[in-house]
Protein backbone atom coordinates (compact mmCIF):
# COMPACT_ATOMS: atom_id res chain seq x y z
CA UNK A 1 0.00 0.00 0.00
CA UNK A 2 2.84 2.79 -0.89
CA UNK A 3 -0.22 4.96 -3.01
CA UNK A 4 -2.01 7.00 -1.20
CA UNK A 5 -5.16 6.50 0.11
CA UNK A 6 -7.85 8.67 1.52
CA UNK A 7 -8.19 6.54 4.93
CA UNK A 8 -10.21 8.20 8.26
CA UNK A 9 -7.34 8.70 10.88
CA UNK A 10 -8.97 6.14 13.19
CA UNK A 11 -8.88 3.68 10.04
CA UNK A 12 -5.11 4.73 9.85
CA UNK A 13 -4.14 3.42 12.90
CA UNK A 14 -6.10 0.27 12.22
CA UNK A 15 -3.85 -0.42 9.36
CA UNK A 16 -0.77 0.94 10.62
CA UNK A 17 -1.22 -1.49 13.76
CA UNK A 18 -1.78 -3.86 11.67
CA UNK A 19 1.40 -2.93 9.23
CA UNK A 20 3.34 -3.12 12.66
CA UNK A 21 2.74 -6.68 13.43
CA UNK A 22 -0.34 -6.05 15.97
CA UNK A 23 -1.99 -9.47 15.39
CA UNK A 24 -4.13 -9.05 18.51
CA UNK A 25 -6.78 -6.68 19.03
CA UNK A 26 -9.02 -6.13 21.96
CA UNK A 27 -12.03 -3.42 22.34
CA UNK A 28 -14.90 -2.00 23.51
CA UNK A 29 -17.29 0.14 21.05
CA UNK A 30 -17.54 3.97 21.99
CA UNK A 31 -17.53 7.34 20.05
CA UNK A 32 -15.37 9.09 18.39
CA UNK A 33 -12.92 6.25 17.79
CA UNK A 34 -15.15 3.30 16.45
CA UNK A 35 -13.91 2.74 13.16
CA UNK A 36 -10.59 1.26 14.57
CA UNK A 37 -12.60 -1.51 16.48
CA UNK A 38 -15.11 -1.85 13.11
CA UNK A 39 -11.21 -1.98 10.97
CA UNK A 40 -9.89 -4.58 12.89
CA UNK A 41 -12.96 -6.64 12.91
CA UNK A 42 -13.37 -6.75 9.32
CA UNK A 43 -9.41 -7.24 8.62
CA UNK A 44 -8.19 -9.28 11.65
CA UNK A 45 -9.72 -12.63 10.50
CA UNK A 46 -8.32 -12.27 6.87
CA UNK A 47 -4.67 -12.49 8.57
CA UNK A 48 -5.42 -15.06 10.96
CA UNK A 49 -5.64 -11.95 14.03
CA UNK A 50 -7.69 -11.54 17.25
CA UNK A 51 -10.54 -9.28 17.04
CA UNK A 52 -12.45 -9.42 20.30
CA UNK A 53 -14.81 -6.91 21.45
CA UNK A 54 -14.74 -7.86 24.92
CA UNK A 55 -17.55 -6.89 27.65
CA UNK A 56 -16.32 -3.86 28.91
CA UNK A 57 -13.01 -1.47 28.65
CA UNK A 58 -12.13 -3.48 32.25
CA UNK A 59 -11.86 -6.48 30.08
CA UNK A 60 -10.43 -5.61 26.81
CA UNK A 61 -6.76 -4.11 28.83
CA UNK A 62 -6.54 -7.25 30.75
CA UNK A 63 -6.68 -9.06 27.73
CA UNK A 64 -4.06 -6.42 26.33
CA UNK A 65 -2.14 -7.18 29.72
CA UNK A 66 -2.55 -11.25 28.82
CA UNK A 67 -1.36 -11.02 25.14
CA UNK A 68 1.62 -8.60 26.12
CA UNK A 69 2.85 -10.77 28.48
CA UNK A 70 2.63 -13.82 25.89
CA UNK A 71 5.12 -11.99 23.49
CA UNK A 72 2.33 -10.26 21.16
CA UNK A 73 1.85 -6.94 19.46
CA UNK A 74 -1.48 -6.00 21.32
CA UNK A 75 -3.14 -2.81 20.91
CA UNK A 76 -6.71 -1.43 22.45
CA UNK A 77 -8.34 1.59 21.68
CA UNK A 78 -10.99 3.75 23.61
CA UNK A 79 -12.15 7.62 24.19
CA UNK A 80 -12.00 9.01 27.40
CA UNK A 81 -14.49 7.57 29.38
CA UNK A 82 -13.02 3.97 28.13
CA UNK A 83 -9.33 5.63 29.33
CA UNK A 84 -10.61 5.83 32.74
CA UNK A 85 -11.79 2.58 33.14
CA UNK A 86 -9.09 0.93 31.64
CA UNK A 87 -6.54 2.75 33.98
CA UNK A 88 -6.26 0.05 36.02
CA UNK A 89 -5.12 -2.12 33.76
CA UNK A 90 -2.56 0.18 32.42
CA UNK A 91 -1.05 0.70 35.93
CA UNK A 92 -0.88 -3.08 35.89
CA UNK A 93 0.72 -3.21 32.57
CA UNK A 94 3.40 -0.53 33.45
CA UNK A 95 4.10 -2.96 36.94
CA UNK A 96 5.08 -5.43 34.64
CA UNK A 97 7.03 -3.92 32.29
CA UNK A 98 4.78 -5.15 29.68
CA UNK A 99 4.78 -3.38 26.34
CA UNK A 100 0.94 -2.31 24.84
CA UNK A 101 -0.26 0.31 22.52
CA UNK A 102 -3.04 2.05 23.83
CA UNK A 103 -5.53 4.80 21.76
CA UNK A 104 -7.72 7.59 23.18
CA UNK A 105 -9.59 9.32 20.83
CA UNK A 106 -10.45 12.27 23.46
CA UNK A 107 -14.19 13.71 23.57
CA UNK A 108 -14.88 16.25 25.98
CA UNK A 109 -15.36 15.47 29.71
CA UNK A 110 -15.49 14.66 33.04
CA UNK A 111 -18.50 12.08 33.32
CA UNK A 112 -19.53 11.02 30.10
CA UNK A 113 -18.95 14.40 28.82
CA UNK A 114 -19.71 14.95 25.20
CA UNK A 115 -18.16 12.91 21.99
CA UNK A 116 -16.72 16.08 20.47
CA UNK A 117 -12.83 16.56 20.04
CA UNK A 118 -11.14 17.88 23.63
CA UNK A 119 -7.84 17.12 24.68
CA UNK A 120 -8.50 17.46 28.57
CA UNK A 121 -7.07 14.00 29.03
CA UNK A 122 -3.52 15.71 28.73
CA UNK A 123 -3.05 15.12 32.86
CA UNK A 124 -4.56 11.50 32.54
CA UNK A 125 -2.16 10.61 29.88
CA UNK A 126 1.32 12.57 31.01
CA UNK A 127 0.62 11.75 34.53
CA UNK A 128 -0.37 8.47 35.34
CA UNK A 129 -4.17 8.01 34.91
CA UNK A 130 -3.79 4.63 36.96
CA UNK A 131 -2.63 4.40 40.35
CA UNK A 132 1.60 3.92 41.20
CA UNK A 133 4.63 5.82 40.12
CA UNK A 134 4.80 5.31 36.32
CA UNK A 135 4.59 6.84 32.97
CA UNK A 136 3.33 5.91 29.53
CA UNK A 137 4.78 7.60 26.51
CA UNK A 138 2.64 9.56 25.17
CA UNK A 139 2.52 10.56 21.05
CA UNK A 140 0.40 13.57 20.01
CA UNK A 141 -0.63 12.93 16.03
CA UNK A 142 -1.86 16.06 14.13
CA UNK A 143 -2.88 14.42 10.89
CA UNK A 144 -3.84 11.27 8.82
CA UNK A 145 -0.32 10.52 7.88
CA UNK A 146 0.85 11.12 11.79
CA UNK A 147 -1.96 8.89 13.01
CA UNK A 148 -0.21 5.99 10.79
CA UNK A 149 3.31 6.74 11.33
CA UNK A 150 3.13 7.14 14.95
CA UNK A 151 1.36 3.91 15.43
CA UNK A 152 4.19 1.81 14.00
CA UNK A 153 6.41 4.21 15.99
CA UNK A 154 4.42 3.57 19.56
CA UNK A 155 4.91 -0.62 18.89
CA UNK A 156 8.75 0.18 18.73
CA UNK A 157 8.70 2.52 21.71
CA UNK A 158 6.75 -0.32 23.93
CA UNK A 159 8.72 -2.48 23.15
CA UNK A 160 12.24 -0.84 23.17
CA UNK A 161 11.55 0.61 26.37
CA UNK A 162 9.04 -2.48 27.65
CA UNK A 163 6.03 0.23 28.76
CA UNK A 164 2.74 1.30 27.41
CA UNK A 165 2.69 3.99 24.74
CA UNK A 166 -0.43 5.83 24.69
CA UNK A 167 -1.61 7.47 20.89
CA UNK A 168 -3.22 10.68 22.10
CA UNK A 169 -5.31 11.42 19.57
CA UNK A 170 -8.87 13.39 19.36
CA UNK A 171 -12.24 12.96 17.48
CA UNK A 172 -10.95 15.71 15.33
CA UNK A 173 -7.86 13.54 14.06
CA UNK A 174 -10.00 10.48 14.06
CA UNK A 175 -12.97 10.94 12.46
CA UNK A 176 -10.87 13.16 9.26
CA UNK A 177 -10.11 11.95 6.34
CA UNK A 178 -6.46 12.61 4.74
CA UNK A 179 -4.14 11.12 1.96
CA UNK A 180 -2.09 8.54 4.10
CA UNK A 181 0.38 6.35 2.38
CA UNK A 182 1.62 3.51 4.31
CA UNK A 183 5.33 3.26 3.28
CA UNK A 184 7.40 2.62 6.34
CA UNK A 185 10.35 1.55 7.11
CA UNK A 186 9.41 -1.63 9.28
CA UNK A 187 12.02 -2.30 12.24
CA UNK A 188 12.36 -6.10 13.24
CA UNK A 189 10.51 -6.22 16.64
CA UNK A 190 12.91 -7.52 19.26
CA UNK A 191 13.50 -10.40 20.81
CA UNK A 192 11.26 -10.98 24.05
CA UNK A 193 12.81 -13.94 25.85
CA UNK A 194 10.88 -12.61 29.38
CA UNK A 195 7.57 -13.85 27.47
CA UNK A 196 5.70 -15.98 29.07
CA UNK A 197 5.23 -18.34 25.96
CA UNK A 198 5.72 -21.70 26.94
CA UNK A 199 9.38 -22.93 28.56
CA UNK A 200 8.97 -26.19 25.95
CA UNK A 201 11.01 -27.20 29.22
CA UNK A 202 14.16 -25.63 28.01
CA UNK A 203 14.35 -22.63 30.41
CA UNK A 204 13.56 -21.32 33.61
CA UNK A 205 9.85 -20.29 33.74
CA UNK A 206 9.01 -16.89 33.27
CA UNK A 207 7.18 -14.39 35.06
CA UNK A 208 4.77 -11.60 34.58
CA UNK A 209 4.00 -10.13 37.98
CA UNK A 210 3.33 -6.23 39.64
CA UNK A 211 3.22 -7.75 43.01
CA UNK A 212 6.24 -6.92 45.18
CA UNK A 213 5.34 -7.31 49.02
CA UNK A 214 8.61 -7.01 50.31
CA UNK A 215 8.69 -2.79 50.47
CA UNK A 216 12.42 -3.11 49.10
CA UNK A 217 12.14 -5.29 46.38
CA UNK A 218 8.98 -2.87 45.58
CA UNK A 219 11.45 0.34 45.99
CA UNK A 220 14.14 -1.41 43.50
CA UNK A 221 11.60 -2.52 40.54
CA UNK A 222 10.18 1.46 40.73
CA UNK A 223 14.20 2.48 40.87
CA UNK A 224 14.93 0.75 37.87
CA UNK A 225 12.08 1.84 35.93
CA UNK A 226 12.66 5.16 36.39
CA UNK A 227 16.11 5.06 35.21
CA UNK A 228 14.49 3.73 32.11
CA UNK A 229 12.58 6.58 31.91
CA UNK A 230 15.48 8.69 32.50
CA UNK A 231 16.79 7.21 29.07
CA UNK A 232 13.41 7.79 27.34
CA UNK A 233 13.54 11.37 28.22
CA UNK A 234 16.71 11.41 26.76
CA UNK A 235 16.53 9.97 23.46
CA UNK A 236 12.78 10.38 22.41
CA UNK A 237 11.79 13.74 22.69
CA UNK A 238 9.61 14.37 19.47
CA UNK A 239 8.36 18.23 18.34
CA UNK A 240 8.14 20.17 15.40
CA UNK A 241 9.01 23.90 15.22
CA UNK A 242 7.10 26.21 12.39
CA UNK A 243 8.28 29.48 11.98
CA UNK A 244 9.93 30.12 15.16
CA UNK A 245 13.24 31.25 14.18
CA UNK A 246 12.15 34.91 14.30
CA UNK A 247 9.28 34.82 16.31
CA UNK A 248 7.94 36.96 19.14
CA UNK A 249 5.15 35.06 20.09
CA UNK A 250 5.27 31.42 20.19
CA UNK A 251 1.86 29.58 20.20
CA UNK A 252 2.41 26.00 22.12
CA UNK A 253 -0.13 23.05 20.81
CA UNK A 254 -0.81 19.74 19.76
CA UNK A 255 -2.75 17.61 17.59
CA UNK A 256 -5.92 19.44 16.18
CA UNK A 257 -5.08 22.47 18.45
CA UNK A 258 -1.93 22.70 16.55
CA UNK A 259 -3.76 22.80 13.19
CA UNK A 260 -5.63 25.34 13.87
CA UNK A 261 -2.65 27.98 15.36
CA UNK A 262 -0.96 27.61 11.73
CA UNK A 263 -4.49 29.47 10.14
CA UNK A 264 -3.76 31.80 13.31
CA UNK A 265 0.26 32.07 12.67
CA UNK A 266 -0.58 32.85 8.61
CA UNK A 267 -3.25 35.43 9.65
CA UNK A 268 -0.74 37.23 12.06
CA UNK A 269 2.15 37.42 10.00
CA UNK A 270 0.24 38.73 7.14
CA UNK A 271 -0.41 41.64 9.86
CA UNK A 272 3.48 41.85 10.34
CA UNK A 273 3.15 40.02 13.56
CA UNK A 274 6.14 37.38 14.18
CA UNK A 275 4.62 34.67 15.61
CA UNK A 276 5.53 30.31 15.60
CA UNK A 277 4.53 27.61 17.08
CA UNK A 278 5.97 24.73 19.03
CA UNK A 279 4.34 21.38 18.87
CA UNK A 280 5.24 18.67 20.88
CA UNK A 281 4.90 15.39 19.38
CA UNK A 282 5.38 13.60 22.33
CA UNK A 283 3.92 15.10 25.08
CA UNK A 284 5.92 12.15 27.61
CA UNK A 285 8.52 12.99 27.45
CA UNK A 286 8.09 16.45 27.00
CA UNK A 287 10.27 17.87 24.57
CA UNK A 288 11.66 20.95 26.89
CA UNK A 289 14.70 21.55 24.51
CA UNK A 290 12.45 23.97 21.62
CA UNK A 291 10.83 25.67 24.84
CA UNK A 292 14.63 26.54 26.33
CA UNK A 293 15.47 27.82 23.58
CA UNK A 294 12.83 29.89 22.76
CA UNK A 295 12.68 31.83 25.84
CA UNK A 296 15.70 33.14 25.05
CA UNK A 297 14.38 35.01 21.73
CA UNK A 298 10.69 35.32 22.17
CA UNK A 299 8.35 38.18 24.42
CA UNK A 300 5.48 35.77 25.23
CA UNK A 301 3.85 32.18 25.03
CA UNK A 302 0.44 31.18 24.05
CA UNK A 303 -0.29 27.85 25.28
CA UNK A 304 -3.35 27.18 22.79
CA UNK A 305 -5.31 23.24 23.57
CA UNK A 306 -8.85 22.16 24.41
CA UNK A 307 -9.05 21.85 27.94
CA UNK A 308 -8.77 24.37 30.77
CA UNK A 309 -5.23 24.62 30.96
CA UNK A 310 -3.10 20.94 31.64
CA UNK A 311 -0.34 21.77 28.86
CA UNK A 312 0.00 25.56 29.59
CA UNK A 313 2.03 23.72 33.10
CA UNK A 314 4.30 21.37 30.84
CA UNK A 315 5.18 24.43 29.04
CA UNK A 316 5.59 26.65 32.26
CA UNK A 317 7.89 24.16 33.70
CA UNK A 318 9.90 24.16 30.67
CA UNK A 319 10.00 27.61 30.35
CA UNK A 320 10.69 28.60 33.79
CA UNK A 321 9.21 31.60 34.35
CA UNK A 322 11.27 33.35 32.11
CA UNK A 323 8.19 34.23 29.44
CA UNK A 324 4.52 34.78 30.43
CA UNK A 325 2.87 32.25 29.53
CA UNK A 326 -0.58 32.66 28.59
CA UNK A 327 -4.12 30.25 27.48
CA UNK A 328 -5.81 30.80 24.99
CA UNK A 329 -8.79 27.80 25.24
CA UNK A 330 -12.27 26.42 24.34
CA UNK A 331 -13.61 22.84 25.95
CA UNK A 332 -16.13 20.25 25.64
CA UNK A 333 -15.88 19.29 22.28
CA UNK A 334 -15.35 23.14 21.15
CA UNK A 335 -12.40 23.84 19.21
CA UNK A 336 -11.12 27.67 18.90
CA UNK A 337 -11.61 29.17 15.65
CA UNK A 338 -8.34 30.87 13.98
CA UNK A 339 -9.64 34.32 15.01
CA UNK A 340 -10.15 33.80 18.82
CA UNK A 341 -5.99 32.50 18.81
CA UNK A 342 -5.58 35.51 16.84
CA UNK A 343 -7.09 37.81 19.48
CA UNK A 344 -4.85 36.29 22.23
CA UNK A 345 -1.87 37.18 19.80
CA UNK A 346 -3.31 40.89 19.29
CA UNK A 347 -3.78 41.53 23.11
CA UNK A 348 -0.02 39.79 24.10
CA UNK A 349 1.31 41.60 21.63
CA UNK A 350 0.05 44.75 22.57
CA UNK A 351 1.31 43.78 26.45
CA UNK A 352 -1.62 41.51 27.53
CA UNK B 1 -4.77 28.47 -3.43
CA UNK B 2 -6.71 26.78 -0.87
CA UNK B 3 -10.44 26.32 -1.29
CA UNK B 4 -13.07 25.51 1.35
CA UNK B 5 -16.17 23.14 0.85
CA UNK B 6 -19.11 22.80 2.96
CA UNK B 7 -21.61 20.48 2.10
CA UNK B 8 -24.52 20.28 4.25
CA UNK B 9 -28.06 18.52 4.24
CA UNK B 10 -30.24 15.44 5.93
CA UNK B 11 -28.94 12.30 6.24
CA UNK B 12 -29.18 9.95 3.71
CA UNK B 13 -29.15 12.56 0.82
CA UNK B 14 -25.33 11.33 0.32
CA UNK B 15 -23.93 14.93 1.65
CA UNK B 16 -20.81 12.46 2.99
CA UNK B 17 -20.21 10.64 0.02
CA UNK B 18 -20.74 14.20 -2.25
CA UNK B 19 -17.37 15.22 0.37
CA UNK B 20 -15.69 11.93 -0.30
CA UNK B 21 -15.48 12.05 -4.42
CA UNK B 22 -14.38 15.62 -4.39
CA UNK B 23 -11.74 14.90 -1.79
CA UNK B 24 -10.77 11.53 -3.97
CA UNK B 25 -10.45 13.72 -7.17
CA UNK B 26 -8.28 16.13 -5.52
CA UNK B 27 -6.02 13.37 -4.01
CA UNK B 28 -5.99 12.28 -7.97
CA UNK B 29 -4.84 15.49 -9.30
CA UNK B 30 -1.94 15.76 -6.91
CA UNK B 31 -3.45 17.86 -4.57
CA UNK B 32 -3.40 18.39 -0.68
CA UNK B 33 -6.97 17.95 0.74
CA UNK B 34 -8.74 16.88 3.89
CA UNK B 35 -12.43 15.72 4.39
CA UNK B 36 -13.81 16.52 7.98
CA UNK B 37 -17.36 15.36 8.78
CA UNK B 38 -19.36 16.10 11.31
CA UNK B 39 -20.31 12.93 13.78
CA UNK B 40 -22.66 12.89 16.15
CA UNK B 41 -25.79 10.95 17.51
CA UNK B 42 -26.62 11.70 13.73
CA UNK B 43 -28.84 9.41 11.74
CA UNK B 44 -31.34 9.48 8.28
CA UNK B 45 -32.88 12.27 8.75
CA UNK B 46 -31.36 14.51 10.56
CA UNK B 47 -28.52 16.23 9.40
CA UNK B 48 -25.22 15.77 8.18
CA UNK B 49 -22.16 17.86 6.85
CA UNK B 50 -18.96 17.91 5.96
CA UNK B 51 -16.29 20.21 5.09
CA UNK B 52 -13.36 19.68 2.16
CA UNK B 53 -10.47 21.92 2.11
CA UNK B 54 -8.43 21.40 -1.05
CA UNK B 55 -4.99 23.22 -1.58
CA UNK B 56 -1.82 23.12 -3.14
CA UNK B 57 0.23 24.10 0.24
CA UNK B 58 0.28 21.90 3.21
CA UNK B 59 -3.08 22.32 4.92
CA UNK B 60 -3.61 23.57 8.02
CA UNK B 61 -7.25 23.39 10.08
CA UNK B 62 -9.67 20.92 8.48
CA UNK B 63 -12.47 22.67 9.86
CA UNK B 64 -14.21 24.51 7.53
CA UNK B 65 -16.19 27.53 9.16
CA UNK B 66 -16.28 30.08 6.27
CA UNK B 67 -16.46 28.12 3.30
CA UNK B 68 -15.42 29.24 -0.11
CA UNK B 69 -18.29 27.17 -1.64
CA UNK B 70 -21.43 25.80 0.00
CA UNK B 71 -23.78 22.99 -0.96
CA UNK B 72 -26.83 23.25 0.89
CA UNK B 73 -29.38 20.74 0.39
CA UNK B 74 -31.66 21.62 3.11
CA UNK B 75 -33.24 24.69 4.53
CA UNK B 76 -31.83 24.12 7.90
CA UNK B 77 -28.67 24.19 6.27
CA UNK B 78 -29.10 27.39 4.05
CA UNK B 79 -30.52 28.93 7.03
CA UNK B 80 -27.41 27.62 9.20
CA UNK B 81 -24.72 28.33 6.71
CA UNK B 82 -25.67 30.81 4.34
CA UNK B 83 -24.01 34.06 6.17
CA UNK B 84 -20.34 31.94 7.02
CA UNK B 85 -19.97 31.82 3.15
CA UNK B 86 -16.62 33.82 2.02
CA UNK B 87 -17.63 37.05 0.20
CA UNK B 88 -17.39 36.27 -3.20
CA UNK B 89 -18.47 32.53 -2.45
CA UNK B 90 -20.46 30.73 -4.69
CA UNK B 91 -23.68 28.91 -2.94
CA UNK B 92 -25.65 25.47 -4.63
CA UNK B 93 -28.96 25.16 -3.63
CA UNK B 94 -31.24 22.21 -4.29
CA UNK B 95 -34.11 23.83 -5.20
CA UNK B 96 -36.52 21.56 -5.24
CA UNK B 97 -36.10 21.05 -1.78
CA UNK B 98 -35.22 24.86 -0.26
CA UNK B 99 -38.42 27.38 -1.54
CA UNK B 100 -36.56 30.52 -0.27
CA UNK B 101 -33.93 32.44 -2.56
CA UNK B 102 -30.45 33.30 -0.76
CA UNK B 103 -30.74 36.45 0.80
CA UNK B 104 -26.93 37.50 0.36
CA UNK B 105 -25.62 39.82 -2.37
CA UNK B 106 -21.66 39.19 -2.56
CA UNK B 107 -22.18 35.42 -3.56
CA UNK B 108 -22.80 33.64 -6.93
CA UNK B 109 -25.90 31.16 -6.42
CA UNK B 110 -26.92 28.61 -8.93
CA UNK B 111 -30.50 27.07 -7.98
CA UNK B 112 -30.60 23.86 -9.03
CA UNK B 113 -33.93 21.45 -8.83
CA UNK B 114 -31.73 18.47 -7.70
CA UNK B 115 -33.71 16.34 -5.89
CA UNK B 116 -36.52 16.88 -8.71
CA UNK B 117 -34.19 15.92 -11.64
CA UNK B 118 -33.10 12.74 -9.88
CA UNK B 119 -36.81 11.61 -9.56
CA UNK B 120 -37.47 12.81 -13.36
CA UNK B 121 -34.55 10.58 -14.15
CA UNK B 122 -34.58 7.15 -12.24
CA UNK B 123 -31.79 8.96 -10.36
CA UNK B 124 -33.38 8.85 -6.68
CA UNK B 125 -30.71 9.90 -3.89
CA UNK B 126 -28.07 10.67 -6.65
CA UNK B 127 -29.38 14.61 -6.30
CA UNK B 128 -25.75 14.66 -4.79
CA UNK B 129 -24.44 13.95 -8.00
CA UNK B 130 -26.20 15.40 -9.93
CA UNK B 131 -25.26 18.77 -8.35
CA UNK B 132 -21.87 17.41 -8.01
CA UNK B 133 -21.97 18.08 -11.80
CA UNK B 134 -22.94 21.54 -11.71
CA UNK B 135 -20.18 22.12 -9.27
CA UNK B 136 -17.70 20.62 -11.59
CA UNK B 137 -18.72 21.86 -14.78
CA UNK B 138 -18.34 25.31 -12.98
CA UNK B 139 -15.39 25.09 -12.12
CA UNK B 140 -13.83 23.67 -15.51
CA UNK B 141 -13.36 20.37 -14.36
CA UNK B 142 -16.43 18.15 -15.36
CA UNK B 143 -13.79 16.39 -18.33
CA UNK B 144 -10.96 15.82 -15.81
CA UNK B 145 -10.17 11.83 -15.69
CA UNK B 146 -9.85 12.23 -11.87
CA UNK B 147 -13.58 12.55 -11.48
CA UNK B 148 -13.71 8.77 -13.11
CA UNK B 149 -10.99 7.77 -10.75
CA UNK B 150 -12.41 9.30 -7.83
CA UNK B 151 -15.89 7.35 -8.62
CA UNK B 152 -14.01 4.08 -8.56
CA UNK B 153 -12.75 4.57 -5.70
CA UNK B 154 -15.51 5.79 -3.57
CA UNK B 155 -17.68 3.24 -4.97
CA UNK B 156 -16.99 -0.37 -3.43
CA UNK B 157 -16.66 -2.99 -5.76
CA UNK B 158 -19.60 -4.73 -3.77
CA UNK B 159 -21.56 -2.09 -5.78
CA UNK B 160 -20.12 -1.70 -8.99
CA UNK B 161 -23.61 -1.28 -10.87
CA UNK B 162 -24.11 1.91 -9.27
CA UNK B 163 -21.15 3.58 -11.02
CA UNK B 164 -23.19 4.32 -14.02
CA UNK B 165 -26.53 5.89 -12.38
CA UNK B 166 -23.46 8.32 -10.40
CA UNK B 167 -21.73 8.87 -14.01
CA UNK B 168 -25.61 9.87 -15.43
CA UNK B 169 -26.22 11.74 -12.36
CA UNK B 170 -23.14 14.27 -12.76
CA UNK B 171 -23.58 14.13 -16.42
CA UNK B 172 -27.27 15.42 -15.84
CA UNK B 173 -26.05 18.10 -13.20
CA UNK B 174 -23.44 19.29 -15.82
CA UNK B 175 -25.98 19.57 -18.60
CA UNK B 176 -28.80 21.78 -16.36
Amino acid sequence: MSEKVLMKGNEAIAEAAIIAGCRHYFGYPITPQTEIAAYMAKRMPKIGGTFLQAESEIAAINMVYGASAAGMRVMTSSSSPGISLKSEGISYIAGADLPAVIVNAQRGGPGLGGIQPSQSDYFQATRGGGHGDYHMIVLTPASVQEMAELTVKAFDLADKYRMPVMILADGTIGQMMEPVSFDFKLNEPPAKPWATNGTKMQREHNIINSLYLKPLDLEVENMKRFERYEIVKQNEPMYEEYMTDDADIILAAFGIAARVCKNAIKKARKEGIKVGLIRPITVWPFPNEPFEKAVKTCKAIISVELSMGQLIEDVRLATGGKVPVTLCNRVGGMIPEPEEILEEIHRVANGG
Amino acid sequence: MTKQYLFAGFGGQGILFAGKLLAYKCLMDDLNVSWLPSYGPEMRGGTASCGVVMSDNQIATPIVLHPDVLIAMNLPSLDKYESEVQSGGVIYVDSSLIERKVNRKDVTVYYIPATLLAAQNGLDGLANMIIMGQILKNEGAINDESVEKALQKCISQRHKDLLKFNRDAIILGSEY
